[in-house]
């Protein structure tokens, strides 16, 4: 069967507050739900220049691992108001902050289980394309060893993707250039 | 190859998995004439990740996030938009040529002068205050979507010497798995100011017909709007099932 040609991307430019901005859009749970915890973080340049105007999506399971989709097999999250969603602009300032539960562990389809993470794609003029990343947790230690795509990665490159716990949840600084380069993913 | 299955990954657990792209037809992330992408596209090689669960689902975003004025984008704040109507309208596939229904499509742009209405945008063109930009349709069952607007005008940047961007709609469209997200632009045919723009020609030259509509006669309104045509093509499952292949390698 023939493939229809893929549409290309391109960047979202500099004014995709127009078109993607949401009131709703940091709360992937309400703030007020039981469990919720703020993913705070920071957009860095090559530069080590704060970038003000990305857009940070994160998608992730609840806290039992499962995902408000039809083709998660196991069945419907139990956590109403959970939309497993976030989308979240950089201030000036160059922070996101995203309101949601921390996810918890999820099968990987081969008998094993994921550590608890959340998939996020960081969108900005400057990138013709989306680029890919997933939040680990630094607490999670026992999980994270035993999961396969953060131990295929180099030691030393893992702990781009450990989101470290704070006062009110975990802060998750994305960096796009530099020594410290966050690891993205290509799906 | 065999596996056990323990209680936490029920049997059956039997996913969509979704097409990776050929790397030399998808936009690079960096494009060294596109100048903001210097100090901001990553440098490292992505690392492949696993279709799994979490990349196989995605949100579905429907009906609550769309009001039925937001697929007309001449009529905001109580008037009309100054600018030549036009109807743009397509389907939404996948690369088997399935329809991808019910899923949303956010698009923005400049108004007829090029001028967005954004605080970062100063060029002295006119803002329209009957023009905010911003449109949300979700798609019908067999996947299409159309929205009226007017057409968006070119407009200068500072990327090289008198740089100036092909008129363009911004798309942002979700399918149903994080896999399948795009954020992109739709062009108009034959726009003289192709030969000099990074964004436009960062795109491999093979995939770049895909990213500039078609003008649709058939779908112009007499004595009230033009017509463009342009469908988007998100990536397409791949149906082997999971636990068959090898693909939990991600180093």
């Amino acid at each position: 069967m023939s493939r229809l040609p893929l549409t290309p991307s391109a960047t979202v430019g500099p004014y995709l507050a127009i078109g993607l901005t949401w009131e709703d859009g940091e709360f992937v749970v309400p703030e007020d739900t039981e469990g919720a915890i703020w993913i705070r973080g920071t957009v860095f340049d090559g530069n080590g220049d704060v970038v003000p105007d990305a857009l940070v999506e994160t998608w992730q399971a609840d806290p039992e691992g499962r995902f408000d989709h039809p083709d998660d097999p196991r069945g419907a999250v139990a956590h109403p108001g959970f939309r497993g969603f976030g989308r979240a602009q950089t201030v000036p300032d160059g922070e996101f902050a995203l309101c949601t539960l921390k996810p918890g562990r999820v099968p990987d389809g081969e008998g094993g289980l994921q550590a608890p993470h959340v998939d996020v794609s960081v969108f900005a003029r400057g990138l013709l394309d989306r680029v890919v990343t997933r939040v680990y947790f630094a607490d999670e230690a026992e999980a994270n060893a035993a999961d396969a795509v953060l131990q295929g990665l180099p030691e030393d490159r893992r702990a781009t993707l450990l989101a470290t716990p704070t006062d009110d949840g975990y802060r998750f600084d994305v960096r796009l250039q530099g020594d410290r380069e966050t690891v993205f993913f290509a799906v | 190859m065999t596996r056990t299955t323990p209680a936490a990954a029920p049997a059956g657990l039997h996913l969509p998995r979704y097409l990776r792209e050929d790397p030399a037809a998808r936009t690079p992330v960096g494009f060294a004439g596109y100048r903001s992408t210097a100090v901001r596209a990553p440098l490292r090689t992505p690392v492949d990740l696993p279709h799994r669960l979490t990349e196989v689902t995605g949100p579905l975003l429907g009906e609550d996030r769309v009001r039925p004025e937001d697929a007309d984008l001449t009529r905001r704040a109580g008037g009309e938009a100054v600018g030549q109507r036009i109807v743009v309208h397509g389907r939404v596939l996948d690369s088997d040529g399935r329809p991808v229904p019910h899923t949303l499509v956010e698009i923005w742009q400049a108004n007829a002068a090029g001028r967005y209405r954004h605080v970062v945008d100063t060029w002295p063109a006119p803002l329209d205050p009957h023009f905010d930009g911003l449109g949300r349709v979700v798609t019908d069952a067999e996947g299409r979507y159309e929205f009226l607007t007017v057409k968006p005008g070119a407009y200068p940047w500072r990327n090289h010497d008198n740089a100036w961007r092909p008129a363009h709609i911004h798309f942002s469209l979700f399918g149903r798995a994080f896999t399948q997200r795009l954020v992109t632009q739709m062009y108009f045919p034959d726009d003289p100011l192709f030969f000099q723009d990074p964004i436009y020609n960062a795109i491999p030259e093979a995939a770049r017909p895909a990213a500039v509509s078609r003008f649709d006669h058939s779908r112009t309104v007499d004595h009230w709007a033009l017509a463009f045509e342009w469908d988007v093509v998100l990536r397409g499952a791949d149906q082997t099932p999971f636990e068959t292949e090898d693909d939990g390698d991600v180093a």
